[in-house]
């Protein structure tokens, strides 16, 4: 098999693609002239075959005059004339699920093309300074020297006033208000290099740091550029995942006409039509119809709620069986999603903000330097009385200790980080979200969807009538429902003797069909399907033969794989665990019995999460929240630090710090220790900058540092910082994986014995 | 000596033309999907369309 099917089965898949042609066609753009433009993502592509099969199925399609896969953010963009094309079914015929996402995200990224061009502006400028600057260091004669230093004075120029912008930029806003950060130095550091270059060019002397300047600029530039683009990969594989909130509803009109509409222009009081497989666009109130819902996203129930003519609904759940007709009683952006928005925004205003480690480091540093600086100057000056001579050596100082260095040694370990991360399908939104994940000491998980899969599945499989099985299989297997789908892939596909004819499936209670022994067979809420007084709402699911229950079915929501060991790992690095849910109390008591977490709370609003985790930090605590629904959003903007699945409610992925894309927990433990080892490494690059520091300042400012020197011992801490960072990949955090696993699997045998007989 | 005075400004303009070279490859889009570039150069037959 082709790479592409492993891969596949890797990444979380979502259920529930619907994207309808109206919803394409408001995602698309206008180009002019009848053609419309549309950017798909479509995460399963993996190699020059599936670019080939996606662009040629695309372009087959009528009407599509373009279709131009981008591998490297997985997306594909199609251009089409006339009406839309069936995109989305097309590719899934192809075995690609295919999805719109959020348009807001652009074409190409200014910001990236912008530092590039920066970074060759200054890789042109250094490099031909540094071949003049060779020469002069092997000894040319004093009429050429200054000519060479005015040539360089020339190329470095344009790198300063370019490249250096970068830099200049970020240290003028700082200083505005009244901070500082790691771009103040290097900014007085390289334009009183190119100062006093300059001067001394004019007057002849030996020496000039053209070259020290521009290489500076050069290096540190290098790092930003890494710096983007791992954010920025890490961006668009969120901005790429599915949206889970609709982009618009079909309105029933007075008339009985239907109109497709934007969220956005959807009023209280319209009647909307929610098909099966649609989410619930804006809070209603059900006006006809029965069906089903799945609210786990919006409250963190894992199993489904009927619903009939009142309900109340949320946006955001999800139709699974009928239509259903709600009257609106909200905007969009009163409803319960903005609800959240603003809960989120409440508690990003809360919390402090966080200084990163460098900027700290900056506001010790640059005072420390600037004043040895100084004392170098008054000391020579009192030593010697020559000005010259006395301002040469204090800009020396601030060239030789200019933090090329300590520049580098935050972001490259960062990069190397956030590289391994993504390399186990872990996007990090930033460098300082690792510098935060490595402080936590709590960790609360979220039950539904986080914990625990978001999928139902038969618990007592195996004490159910074959026979019985046999036939719910058959039946289940015509339906789309959760529960069904859950007795469809236990069974499988069996032979029940039996064959049915007039299946249908009846939203909000069950399928029924007749089957070729005259019986009618019913499968689905137990006081429908047996004509027995009504046995609780716990009863489960039906089997019932002309009334009478043959099976019952009792279902789980799974663990998703790995959570025990994930929940061992996580105390063993002597964290300790919560859960925080939505959903009903014996649910979320079963899966803290079974995971062996004591803490646990049910039932908890989102304003409720809020004020636990609050509770924590005003405690003291910091808190990694694990979550995926609508109702964690507020949390995960609040917490200390933040994941959320793939498969997260769209403003929650948006809120969290790191996204993981694979079904496995153990993306948290995996998270946690690569940003601690993140964390050593950053300290042992300071300890290593600071180092050079000790060795490089006395030498300044005793007044030997040439240009070659300073060139050599900038260049050199540079690479040895980098060369640091890169250890992080081969061996510490893989050898401590390896050793976590070990560690993990033991008590994780003894666990599945304990749960072996409960799950039966 | 002699020689310096074209040699220089030679090497500065080679530089200037391959800067240049760069900043058309950024503005042509090259490198908005690199790991795309990688993989299609194993399809052999590509007609962009």
């Amino acid at each position: 098999m082709s790479c592409c099917a492993a891969d596949a089965a890797a990444a979380a898949r979502p259920a529930n693609l619907a994207v309808s042609k109206e919803e394409l066609l408001l995602a698309s753009r206008d180009l002019g002239d009848g053609l419309r433009q549309v950017d798909l993502a479509v995460p399963e592509m993996h190699c020059a075959d599936c670019i080939r099969k996606v662009e040629r199925g695309l372009a087959a399609l009528p009407g599509v005059t373009h279709a131009r896969v981008n591998l490297s953010t997985r997306r594909a963009s199609v251009k089409w004339n006339g009406d839309v094309p069936p995109l989305i079914e097309a590719l899934d015929g192809l075995g690609y699920a295919a999805h719109l996402f959020d348009a807001d995200a652009e074409d190409g990224d200014p910001q990236l093309a912008r530092l590039l061009r920066a970074l060759a502006v200054a890789g042109f400028s250094a490099m031909n300074i540094m071949l003049l600057s060779v020469s002069v260091w092997s000894g040319a004669d004093a009429g050429t020297r200054q000519a060479f230093y005015w040539i360089s004075a020339v190329l470095a120029l344009p790198a300063l006033l370019y490249s250096g912008q970068v830099f200049f930029r970020s240290a003028w806003s700082a200083l505005r208000h009244g901070r500082s950060n790691m771009d103040v130095p290097i900014s007085i550091g390289v334009l009183l290099a190119f100062g006093m270059s300059v001067y001394d060019t004019y007057h002849n002397e030996a020496h000039a740091y053209f070259d020290a300047a521009i290489s500076l600029l050069f290096f540190l530039l290098i790092g930003r550029v890494f710096d983007h683009m791992m954010r920025d990969k890490a961006r668009q594989a969120v901005s790429g995942l599915v949206r889970l909130a609709p982009r618009g509803a079909t309105v029933l009109r007075a008339d009985g006409g239907r109109d497709y509409l934007p969220l956005a222009e959807i009023e209280p009081g319209m009647t909307l039509i929610v098909a099966a497989g649609d989410r619930v666009p804006v809070d209603g109130s059900v006006v006809a119809g029965v069906s089903e819902l799945d609210c786990s996203v919006v409250s963190g129930e894992s199993l489904p709620q009927p619903v009939g003519i009142g309900s109340e609904l949320k946006a955001g759940m999800l139709n699974l069986t009928g239509g259903l007709t709600v009257k609106a009683t909200a905007r969009s952006s009163d409803s319960f999603l903005a609800e959240m928005v603003r809960l989120m925004e409440v508690a990003e205003g809360g919390k402090a903000r966080y200084r990163q480690l460098a900027d700290r480091a900056a506001q010790l540093y640059s005072p420390v330097i600037h004043a040895t600086a100084l004392l170098a100057f008054l000391g020579w000056l009192w030593a010697t009385g020559d000005w010259h001579q006395s301002i040469s050596i204090a800009i020396a100082v601030l060239i030789i200790t200019c933090p090329c260095a300590l520049g580098l040694a935050v972001p490259i370990v960062q990069v190397v980080a956030a590289r391994r991360l993504f390399e186990n399908g872990i996007m990090v939104k930033d460098g300082a979200a690792m510098e935060r994940m490595a402080e936590i000491d709590t960790v609360a998980f979220d039950k539904t969807g986080t914990l625990t899969l978001g999928q139902l599945r038969l618990e007592n499989g195996e004490a159910v009538d074959p026979f019985a099985a046999a036939m719910a299989a058959t039946l289940a297997a015509t339906s789309n429902h959760p529960v069904s789908r859950a007795i469809a892939t236990h069974f499988g596909s069996r032979p029940s003797g039996l064959s049915f004819t007039k299946v249908s499936e009846i939203p909000g209670c069950g399928i029924e069909a007749e089957a070729d022994d005259g019986a009618v067979y019913r499968l689905g809420r137990a006081d429908w399907a047996t004509s027995a007084a009504s046995p609780g709402p716990e009863a489960g699911t039906v089997l019932g033969r002309d009334g009478s229950a043959l099976a019952r079915f009792t279902f789980r929501d799974d663990l998703r794989p790995d959570a025990a060991t994930t929940i061992n790992a996580l105390r063993t690095d002597g964290l300790a665990t919560l859960i925080l849910s939505g959903d009903q109390p014996p649910a979320v008591a079963n899966v803290a019995g079974e995971l062996g977490i004591d803490d646990y709370a049910a039932c908890v609003l989102p304003a409720g999460k809020l004020a636990r985790v609050a509770t924590l930090t005003a405690a003291g605590h910091k808190v990694l929240m694990v979550g995926d629904g609508l109702n964690d959003a507020p949390v995960l903007a609040a917490a200390h630090v933040s994941m959320a699945p793939a498969t997260a409610a769209d403003i929650g992925r948006n809120a969290a710090d790191f996204v993981f894309l694979r079904s496995s927990l153990r993306a948290v433990p995996l998270a946690f220790s690569i940003s601690r080892e993140a964390g050593r490494l950053i300290r042992q690059n300071f300890g290593l900058a600071i180092l050079y520091n000790l060795i490089a300042l006395p030498i300044a400012i005793a007044g030997f540092v040439t240009p070659l020197i300073a060139s050599l011992a900038m260049s050199l801490s540079s690479i040895v910082v980098v060369a640091n960072a890169l250890r992080l990949r081969a061996d510490n955090a893989g050898r401590r994986d390896a050793a976590e696993k070990k560690a993990a699997a033991a008590p994780a045998v003894k666990r599945t014995a304990v749960a072996a007989p409960g799950a039966r | 000596m002699q020689s310096l005075v074209f040699l220089i400004p030679l090497a500065i303009v080679v530089g200037l033309v391959a800067l240049g070279i760069f900043f058309w490859s950024i503005r042509s889009g090259q490198y908005e999907d690199l790991d795309g570039a990688a993989e299609r150069i194993l399809l052999d037959d590509e007609d962009d369309q």
